[in-house]
């Protein structure tokens, strides 16, 4: 799965940092009937989690009504160098991440 | 010709041809919102205010709407926004998404790019840490390729 | 009929000048070129980074990646793009971008085919395509290349499907005007592979063909055949000095 993130790798204490992340998905909503005529299976991520030093900052659950090759953009405060994890879950409950260094200074 | 065109024309251009969106089976009822709504809100009363929602006023193609949704608030330990949900009225559910905000977030803020089958309003509803619950309602123009692929 | 009750419902503007062309770029709204012009934003950017990493890929019993003969993309796919559909010598026949992708994997690599319109060829695609983002589109002078643009000239004006309409209809007759709600571009074919919100995905321009002959009844041809590919020569020639969008979103 091709995942695209963007995180500032510095920033000072204190600033707000935008963080934003395009993954390669689907997003079937389970609602759209196929060649066959028969309903195509719903697959579409359910959640998204942000973990920052290890604790979460932002989480977003997602419905179907979010676009095919989803886009998230969101926020968090700078306050340590430390890791930013981006989680999310398929429908198969598979968890995929994504990670990257946010050095404080 | 403006490439821009004036909302009566195309409301009045939308009812002459066909919609085509992937996104097709039936809306969801405003039964079926309400009830959405009232889950998140447990029933408690709403204030319009505070939440500012943006998503164009126009779009060529339902499939993919951008969205920015931000409230006013601190963010501070003790009054930052909690969580803020957003719910269309005719897709097949009223549900889009729901982003769950922390102290550390630092800004009560995100964008996404969502669906709408049709034109429709859009909401959002913050609940800050105080339980209080605000909100913003926006319509969007839906316009589609008259000749899509199914 | 649907196609035809909206063309008579969207009223019809005047066509553009052939000096004051059009990109259906210029035609977008603010938000939708904000999402092409923002890398991070693009979605059509995960079939490039998809393509960048077909393009280290060893394939074939060789073991004989893309970037094993043509180095770093960056240096020998730059223009390229902006040039194609090119003469292949060994068929004696023009090919497209993915047309040429698909013989070298073939040919030199020793792989298993791609078919048009396949993912990883559309990866690649976009991935060469990238080198050329903003170059002013350049059609190859060969002069065997000629016949061709004029084939694909004659299939423009054709009229063909139920509807009894030619491509140059709606987009030269009309074009600037509206069908239904949707602008009629000038079909000038900046930017492909491209990101379609209708499609969720990306796709070429023999893919978009294919929706343009449905839509006035017609049978679509084959992605890749020589029709197609005479086509999109005669409309690249048209296209000319046009700066090249790769990836491309369209609604």
């Amino acid at each position: 799965m091709v995942a695209m993130v963007n995180i500032p790798e510095t920033a000072a204490p204190g600033d707000i940092v935008e963080v934003k992340i395009l993954i390669s998905h689907p997003m079937e909503t389970g609602f759209r009937t196929g060649a066959d005529g028969n309903l195509v299976p719903r697959d579409i991520i359910h959640e998204l989690r942000c973990l920052y030093a290890g604790e979460e900052v932002f989480r977003a659950e997602i419905f179907p009504a979010i676009a095919a090759n989803p886009f998230l953009g969101f926020f968090l405060r700078a306050t340590e160098t430390a890791e930013v994890e981006l989680l999310w879950t398929d429908e198969a409950g598979q968890e995929h991440s994504e990670r990257r260094t946010l050095t404080v200074g | 010709m403006t490439h821009c065109p004036s909302r009566r024309t195309v409301v009045r251009l939308a009812l002459a041809a066909p919609l085509a969106l992937r996104l097709s089976p039936a809306a969801a009822t405003p039964e079926a919102f309400r009830a959405a709504l009232d889950d998140f809100t447990g029933g408690a009363p709403m204030t319009e205010g505070r939440v500012t929602l943006d998503v164009p006023l126009l779009v060529e193609n339902g499939n993919a709407v951008p969205l920015k949704v931000s409230v006013e608030s601190p963010m501070t330990a003790e009054d930052f926004v909690e969580e803020v949900a957003i719910f269309n009225e005719l897709n097949p559910r009223p549900d889009v998404i729901r982003f769950h905000f922390t102290p550390r977030s630092g800004r009560a803020a995100a964008e996404t790019r969502i669906r709408l089958n049709g034109t429709q309003n859009v909401h959002a509803v913050a609940r800050m840490s105080d339980g209080s619950l605000w909100s913003a309602v926006t319509d969007v123009i839906v316009t589609a390729p008259a000749c899509a692929e199914s | 009929m649907i196609l035809r009750a909206a063309l008579l419902a969207g009223g019809l503007a005047t066509a553009a000048a052939a000096e004051d062309r059009r990109t259906g770029y210029e035609m977008m709204s603010p938000e939708l070129r904000a999402m092409q012009d923002d890398e991070m934003s693009n979605p059509g950017m995960l079939w490039v980074a998809e393509g960048a990493a077909l393009w280290e890929a060893p394939e074939g019993p060789a073991g004989r990646s893309c970037a094993g003969c043509h180095g770093e993309a960056a240096q020998s796919m730059a223009g390229v793009a902006a040039r194609y559909p090119a003469w292949d010598e060994a068929s004696g026949a023009p090919v497209d971008l993915s047309g040429r992708i698909a013989l070298c994997r073939t040919r030199h690599q020793g792989a298993e085919a791609l078919e048009h319109e396949s993912r990883p060829l559309l990866a690649l695609a976009a991935y060469v395509a990238r080198q050329s983002d903003g170059r002013p589109i350049a059609p190859d002078p060969d002069p065997r290349l000629d016949p061709w643009r004029e084939t694909g000239r004659v299939l423009f004006t054709a009229r063909m499907g139920q509807l009894n309409l030619a491509c140059a209809n709606c987009h030269d007759d009309h074009a600037g005007g509206r069908l239904g709600a949707a602008p009629i571009p000038e079909a000038h074919p900046t930017g492909y592979p491209q990101y379609r919100l209708q499609w969720e995905e990306m796709g070429g321009l023999h893919r978009r063909f294919g929706n343009c002959l449905t839509g006035i009844r017609a049978k679509p041809f084959a992605a890749g055949s020589p029709d197609y590919v005479a086509l999109e020569l005669y409309l690249m020639s048209r296209a000319a000095g046009l700066p090249l969008e790769a990836p491309a979103v369209r609604p």
